[in-house]
C-alpha cells in the first residue's frame, strides 16, 4: 500500500513537471507539447478519409510530395522541385528521407501510395478525387518519377499536395485497423506514431531520422476536444499548449488574458447562402408577401439576388456574431491568393437600394420566405441565419428561419428541396478554379463539373471562360483567366457571399504558432520563445 | 423455471430485433451517412462509387438482411467513420464509461450512506433538514447543468482539477484505465461526482428511510436494552439491515448510471461510449448506432434476468411461473 | 434512473383507504411550509409562462424585432432604441428576461403537456390491465416492465435517434419513457380497488365496462396518479432541457430552457455569464418547486408514511 502510495507521489510530481515542460520553462526535461484539435481523427489511415481533424495528424506522421506553407503556397516536401516537361507530363525529383523503420523512401513508394489509394476499403470519403488525374507513372530513378495526365492538367501539384506517401513495404492492400495499431503507421514525417485512441488522443515521438528541421517537442500528445468551451477552459487551466478553432465566443476575453498568445489569419472557407437557381416556376420557400404562391422564382431575377445581398449587414455579422473572427467577402477566397479579384468588394449595406431593386423587379411589398441553415456544422452558422433574417425583414421580406442538423440539412438540400440556405466552402487548394468548378460550374455528372454546385446555377458564359482557364498551363496567364471567371460569375449573384472565416490558434504565453490559412494544427511549427 | 426462462430469452431477442428494424428505418429516413461524411469534393461518379462501396446503395430490406446474417456471425458491420468493426470500437470505448460509471456508484455509497445515516438518526436537526433538502436539490438538478457549474467553479475560476479529458492512463489487463495513476484521478474526480449525483441523493434517501423504519424495531430496543454502545447498534445492526436494500438498488442503479454517463461524458469530454454513440448519431454511423443499442439492450435484459433470478434464489416466496 | 420515491415505496402500492376530504388534504398539505412555498414558487412561474406574451417587452421569437446590434449586452444595459434588457440580451439581441418566459413556456408547456399525454396513455393501459385481468393485463404489464427496464435518456436517444429533433418528437420521446409510470402505479391501485364492492355492485348493475373503468375506478386511483404525474412533469423539463443540451431536443428558433443554457454555455468561460446562468436558474427553480410539491402530496397521499 506504502509503494502505492509512493508511486502517486512520484506520478503526481511527474505530472507536475510535464505540465511546467510544456509551458516551456523547463528546458531540460522532456519536452512534451498537448494540442487541443476540435474534431476527432477518425483513423490513422492517411487515405482512408478526406476529412480535415485526420490530414492535420496525418501531417506529422507522413509526408506529402508537396508542402503548403502557412501562407498556403507550394513548398518542396518529398519532392524537391515538379515542373512540366510537356502538357501532359510532370517531371517530380524526389529527396531521400528514411520512413520510421529505416527503410529509404524511394520513387516506388511514391508509385505505391498513388495505387493504393483507390483501392482503401470502405473509406466514405476517398483521396482518389486527387490521384484521379494521373493516368500513369513512370520511375525514371529512384529519385526521379514521371506523372502523366490525360489532358492538359494545370493543378496537378495543388492535387497532389494533398496525398500523403506510404512505405512500399507495407505490402498489397495494407489494412486500415492496422494503421490505427500502429502496424503501418510507418511515414517519413517528423513524428513518428505511439498511440492512437479513438476520440481521445493519439501521443507521438520525435522522428530523429526526418529530413527536415528538428522539431522542438520530443512528444507531441495530440488530444480531441471537442467541446469549444472546453478547449478554452483546457488552456486557460494549462492542460493543453494550443488550441485550434478558438471559439469566436472567447476571443475577447482570450485577447486580453495575459496567459495567451493568439494568432490569426483569413482563411479559404467562406460562408455564403445559396440561392435556388434550378426552378423557372415557383421555388418552394418563397412567396408574395401574403404568402401567395408566385408564378415565377423571384431568385432568378438578378434585381432580387442584388437587394437581397445589399439588406445584409456584413460588418454587423462579422462584429456581432463573429466577433471578428471573419471578414466581409464578395468572393471565395481572400486577398492572400493568386485569383482574389481586388475589384470584388463587398457590396454595400444600403436598406433604401434593396427596397428600390425589390420595387423595381415587381416586388414593391415585399416576399416571405424560410432560409435554411445547419446549426452545427459551420462557426456560429444558426447565429447568421438568424441575424440575416433579421436584416431582410427590414426591407419587408418576412424572414423565418429554420436552423437543422446537418445530418437532416445535408440530405435535404442535396434534394434541392431549399430556396435559400447557408453553406461554407473551403478552397483545399488555395486557387480559384477549384470553387468555380465545383460550385460555380453547371451541374454536369458525366464530366464531374459542378459537383457542389446545390442552387444549380448555370451561366455558359463563365462555363466557357471556365474551360477556357483549366486548359491554360501557364500560370500567370491561368490567374487572369481565373480572375475574370470569378468576376464575372459573382458579379451575377449566383450565391450570396456572406464572409471569409479566420483560423484562429491559442497558445499558452511563451508559445508561438503560425496561423495557417488552411486549417492544419502542426505540433513542428509549434515554438517556444526562448 | 425453464419454461420461464426460454420465454424470457425468446422476448429479449423479439426486443433486439424489433429495436434493429426500428433504427435501420429510422436512420434510412433521417438521412445518408455518405452525404456527412463525403468530402465536398468529391464529384458524382465518387459519390455514387462510394454510396455502392458502402452497400448503400442496396433496397433497405436487402441491407437489413445482409446485417441479420453477418450480425449472426458475430458481426456487427464496420463502423463507416472509423472503419472498424463496431463492437471492437465500442468495446475500446467501454472502459472509460464502465470505471466512471463504477466510480460514481462508489461515490454513492461514500457520500450517500454516511449522510442518510445522519438524516436518519437526526431527522430534525438542522444539518438533517439541510441534507435532505439538499437531496431535492440533487433529484433535480440537471446534471448537465451541475457538470457546467464543476467546470467554472473548480476548472476555471479555482484551477484545482483539469476541466474535461480522460488524463493519463495505465495498462491493466491490456486494457488502458485512468484510476491507477494520479493523473487519471484528478480527471475523473469531476465527472464521476457529476454523475453520481442523482445516485447520491437516492442513497441517502434509502438510507434514511431505512434507518427510520429500523430504529423502532424490537431488536433494535432490544439491542440497546442490552446496554451495547450506540456506534456498535448503528453501525452493526442498524447498517446491516440497510445495506441490503441499499446494495440491490445501487447494483441495479448501475445499468441507468453507464446510460446516463451519456450527459456527463458530453460535458467532460470524457472518451466513453456515451460520447461515441451520441457523435455516431451525429454522422448517421449506422452500425455503431444499431450495435450499441444491441448492446445496451442486451445489458439491460441480462441484468433483470439475473436479478429476478437471484430473487427466486433468495426469496423461495416469489414465484416465477406467476410473474411470467 | 429509477424514480426515487418508487424505489421506496415501490413495493407498496398506494392504499387510500378512503376517500380523503378535500379540506383535510390542504391542511395536511399546508403542514409543511417549504411545500407551500414551492407552490407558490410554481404558481407564480406558471402564470409568467401562461402571460408571457402580455408580460414580456419583447417577442422574442420576431426577428423583426431583434437587432442583432444588441447582441449580448450585459444585464441592465439599454437598447439602441432605448429599452432596458434587465437580465442582459443573448448572442441574437434577444432580451433574455422575454426570451427566458417564452423558453420557460415551451418548457413548461411540453412537460405538462407529455405527461398529461402520457398520463391519459398509461391510466387507460393500466386500468386496462387491471380491470380485465388475464391476457390484457400480461401484454400491458411486460410491455410495462421492458420500458421501465431501460434508463429514460437512452430510449428517448434512441428514438430521437430514428425520429430526428423537434418539438413534437422530443414529446413524443417523453411520452414513450413516462407512460409506463402511470400504467404501473394505476394499475397497482385499480388491482385492489376493483374487488371491492362498490366495483362489484356496477359490475351486478351491468352497467357498461368503460362506465365502470373511468367512472367508477378511476376517480379513486386519483391519488397517486397525482403524486405520480407531479414527479413526471419535472423529470420531463428536465429531460427535455438535457436533451435539448445534447443537441437532439427542440429547434434553434425557439429556444426552451435547456437550449438557453446550452447556447449560453460557450459565453460563460468570457464572462457573459448571464446568457447561461439565468436560464438555469429558472429551470432549477421550476424543477424544485415541481419536486417540493410532489414530495408533500406523497407524503400526504401515501398512508404508509403517516404516523
Amino acid at each position: 500500500m506504502a509503494g502505492g502510495i509512493r508511486t502517486m507521489v512520484r506520478l503526481g510530481i511527474l505530472c507536475a513537471l510535464a505540465t511546467v515542460g510544456q509551458s516551456g520553462g523547463d528546458g531540460a526535461r522532456a519536452q512534451t507539447l498537448t494540442v487541443a484539435s476540435s474534431a476527432p481523427v477518425t483513423s490513422i489511415d492517411p487515405h482512408y478519409h478526406t476529412l480535415s481533424p485526420n490530414i492535420s495528424l496525418h501531417g506529422h506522421i507522413y509526408d506529402r510530395l508537396i508542402h503548403r506553407n502557412a501562407k498556403g503556397e507550394m513548398e518542396p516536401g518529398l519532392a524537391v522541385s515538379w515542373k512540366l516537361i510537356d502538357d501532359t507530363t510532370w517531371e517530380l525529383k524526389l529527396r531521400s528521407a528514411t520512413f520510421h523503420n529505416g527503410a529509404p523512401f524511394t520513387a516506388e513508394d511514391v508509385v505505391y501510395s498513388l495505387d493504393r489509394v483507390p483501392k482503401v476499403k470502405n473509406s466514405p470519403a476517398s483521396f482518389q478525387i486527387y490521384t484521379r488525374a494521373v493516368t500513369s507513372t513512370t520511375i525514371v530513378d529512384p529519385h526521379t518519377i514521371l506523372l502523366k495526365t490525360d489532358g492538359p492538367y494545370p493543378l496537378l501539384p495543388q492535387d497532389v499536395s494533398q496525398v500523403f506517401i506510404l512505405s512500399r513495404g507495407l505490402g498489397a492492400e495494407p489494412l486500415t485497423e492496422d494503421f490505427n495499431s500502429g502496424k503501418n503507421a510507418i511515414g517519413t514525417g517528423a513524428y513518428r506514431f505511439v498511440s492512437y485512441r479513438p476520440g481521445e488522443k493519439t501521443e507521438l515521438e520525435r522522428h530523429d531520422g526526418y529530413w527536415g528541421p528538428k522539431p522542438a517537442w520530443d512528444k507531441v500528445s495530440y488530444r480531441v476536444i471537442s467541446n469549444d468551451a472546453a478547449r478554452t477552459a483546457a488552456l486557460l487551466a494549462g492542460d493543453v499548449g494550443i488550441i485550434e478553432f478558438v471559439p469566436p465566443t472567447d476571443l475577447p476575453k482570450l485577447r486580453t488574458d495575459p496567459r495567451v498568445t493568439l494568432s490569426e489569419v483569413v482563411s479559404n472557407r467562406s460562408i455564403y447562402l445559396w440561392l435556388d437557381h434550378s426552378r423557372d416556376g415557383a421555388t418552394p420557400h418563397v412567396t408574395g408577401p401574403y404568402g401567395e404562391v408566385l408564378a415565377k422564382n423571384p431568385l432568378k431575377d438578378l434585381r432580387v439576388r442584388q437587394a437581397l445581398s445589399i439588406a445584409i449587414n456584413r460588418p454587423g455579422i462579422v462584429e456581432r456574431v463573429m466577433e471578428n473572427a471573419a471578414i466581409p467577402t464578395a468572393q471565395y477566397l481572400p486577398a492572400t491568393s493568386s485569383s482574389h479579384v481586388p475589384e470584388l468588394v463587398p457590396p454595400k449595406y444600403d436598406l433604401d437600394r434593396a427596397k428600390a431593386l425589390l420595387a423595381e423587379a415587381g416586388y414593391p411589398n415585399g416576399l416571405r420566405v424560410t432560409l435554411h441553415g445547419p446549426n452545427d456544422r459551420y462557426v456560429n452558422d444558426a447565429k447568421i441565419i438568424q441575424a440575416v433574417a433579421q436584416m431582410w425583414q427590414r426591407i419587408g421580406v418576412q424572414t423565418t428561419v429554420e436552423g437543422l442538423p446537418w445530418n437532416t440539412f445535408v440530405a435535404r438540400a442535396g434534394k434541392q428541396e431549399f430556396s435559400i440556405f447557408l453553406l461554407g466552402w473551403g478552397v483545399s487548394t488555395g486557387e480559384g478554379t477549384n470553387p468555380l468548378r465545383a460550385q460555380i460550374a453547371t451541374w454536369n455528372p458525366t464530366r464531374g463539373l459542378g459537383t457542389a454546385n446545390r442552387g444549380r446555377y448555370s451561366n455558359p458564359a463563365v462555363d466557357a471562360l471556365l474551360d477556357q482557364a483549366m486548359t491554360t498551363m501557364d500560370t500567370a496567364a491561368r490567374d487572369v483567366l481565373v480572375r475574370k471567371t470569378t468576376k464575372l460569375a459573382m458579379d451575377d449573384v449566383p450565391v450570396i457571399m456572406l464572409h471569409l472565416q479566420k483560423n484562429i490558434w491559442a497558445t499558452r504565453k511563451g508559445l508561438t504558432y503560425e496561423a495557417r490559412v488552411d486549417e492544419e494544427t502542426q505540433a513542428m511549427a509549434v515554438r517556444s520563445e526562448k | 423455471m425453464f419454461t420461464w426462462m426460454v420465454r424470457r430469452l425468446f422476448q429479449a431477442c423479439f426486443v433486439v430485433l424489433a429495436m434493429t428494424v426500428i433504427v435501420f428505418v429510422g436512420v434510412h429516413v433521417i438521412g445518408n451517412p455518405v452525404d456527412i461524411l463525403i468530402s465536398p469534393e468529391a464529384d458524382q461518379a465518387e459519390r455514387a462509387r462510394i454510396i455502392a462501396n458502402l452497400g448503400l446503395d442496396q433496397p433497405l430490406w436487402r441491407q437489413y438482411l445482409y446485417f441479420l446474417n453477418d450480425a449472426v456471425h458475430g458481426n456487427l458491420g464496420r463502423s463507416f467513420v472509423f472503419n472498424e468493426p463496431a463492437l471492437k470500437l465500442i468495446g475500446g470505448r467501454m472502459p472509460a464509461t464502465l470505471e466512471l460509471a463504477v466510480t460514481a456508484v462508489l461515490f454513492s455509497i461514500c457520500f450517500g450512506v454516511p449522510l442518510g445515516l445522519y438524516a436518519g438518526l437526526k431527522p430534525d436537526s438542522f444539518f438533517g433538514r439541510t441534507v435532505m433538502a439538499g437531496s431535492i436539490l440533487g433529484f433535480s438538478l440537471p446534471s448537465f447543468w451541475v457538470g457546467l457549474m464543476l467546470i467554472m467553479v473548480f476548472a476555471v475560476q479555482l484551477g484545482w482539477l483539469p476541466s474535461t479529458g480522460r488524463g493519463q492512463t495505465e495498462v491493466l489487463f491490456g486494457i488502458h484505465w485512468s484510476f491507477l495513476t494520479w493523473d487519471g484521478l484528478r480527471h475523473m474526480f469531476m465527472p464521476a461526482l457529476n454523475l453520481s449525483l442523482f445516485n447520491i441523493s437516492l442513497v441517502l434517501r434509502l438510507t434514511r428511510a431505512g434507518v427510520r423504519e429500523t430504529l423502532p424495531m424490537d431488536y433494535i430496543k432490544f439491542a440497546r436494552a442490552k446496554g451495547l454502545s450506540p456506534a456498535r447498534v448503528i453501525f452493526v445492526h442498524v447498517l446491516k439491515n440497510i445495506m441490503i436494500p441499499v446494495v440491490t438498488v445501487v447494483g441495479l442503479e448501475l445499468g441507468s448510471t453507464i446510460a446516463f454517463a451519456v450527459v456527463t461524458e458530453s460535458v467532460f469530454a470524457w472518451p466513453g461510449m456515451g460520447k461515441l454513440i451520441i457523435d455516431s448519431i451525429n454522422v448517421l454511423d449506422r452500425p455503431v448506432i444499431v450495435a450499441y443499442l444491441m448492446m445496451i439492450v442486451l445489458l439491460f435484459i441480462t441484468i433483470n434476468l439475473v436479478v429476478d433470478i437471484l430473487y427466486t434464489v433468495l426469496d423461495p416466496r416469489v414465484r416465477l411461473e406467476t410473474k411470467a | 434512473m429509477t424514480d426515487p420515491s418508487h424505489a421506496v415505496a415501490a413495493d407498496a402500492p398506494v392504499l387510500p383507504k378512503e376517500e380523503t376530504p378535500f379540506r383535510r388534504f390542504v391542511s395536511e398539505f399546508a403542514e409543511s411550509k417549504l411545500a407551500l412555498v414551492g407552490l407558490a414558487v410554481f404558481s407564480v412561474i406558471a402564470l409568467l409562462a401562461i402571460f408571457a406574451s402580455w408580460i414580456t417587452p419583447q417577442n422574442p421569437y420576431d426577428l423583426a424585432q431583434l437587432d442583432i446590434m444588441d447582441g449580448r449586452l450585459p444585464p441592465g444595459s439599454k437598447s439602441l432604441s432605448g429599452y432596458t434588457f434587465i437580465l442582459g440580451t443573448d448572442d441574437q439581441g434577444r432580451d433574455m428576461f422575454s426570451g427566458m418566459l417564452f423558453g420557460l413556456r415551451i418548457s413548461l408547456s411540453v412537460g405538462v403537456g407529455s405527461a398529461l399525454f402520457a398520463a391519459v396513455v398509461g391510466t387507460t393501459l393500466g386500468l386496462l390491465a387491471a380491470f380485465f385481468g388475464r391476457r390484457v393485463d400480461t401484454v400491458i404489464m411486460r410491455l410495462v416492465d421492458l420500458q421501465l427496464s431501460f434508463p429514460s435518456i437512452l430510449v428517448a436517444l434512441m428514438i430521437l435517434a430514428v425520429l430526428g429533433k423537434g418539438v413534437m418528437n422530443v414529446m413524443l420521446a417523453l411520452v414513450m419513457v413516462e407512460w409506463a409510470y402511470y400504467a404501473r402505479t394505476v394499475r397497482a391501485t385499480a388491482m385492489v380497488e376493483r374487488r371491492r364492492e362498490y366495483i362489484e355492485a356496477a359490475q351486478c348493475l351491468a352497467l357498461p365496462w368503460r362506465r365502470i373503468m373511468f367512472r367508477h375506478l378511476l376517480p379513486n386511483c386519483l391519488p397517486p396518479l397525482i403524486v405520480v404525474a407531479t414527479q413526471q412533469v419535472a423529470r420531463a423539463i428536465a429531460l427535455e432541457a438535457t436533451l435539448s443540451f445534447l443537441g437532439l431536443g427542440v429547434p434553434i428558433t425557439e429556444p426552451s430552457l435547456g437550449l438557453l443554457i446550452a447556447n449560453g454555455y460557450q459565453y460563460m468561460l468570457s464572462g457573459k455569464y448571464w446568457i447561461s446562468f439565468y436560464p438555469g436558474l429558472a429551470l432549477l427553480v421550476t424543477i424544485v418547486s415541481i419536486n417540493l410539491v410532489g414530495d408533500q402530496l406523497r407524503d400526504v397521499l401515501n398512508p404508509r408514511l403517516k404516523k
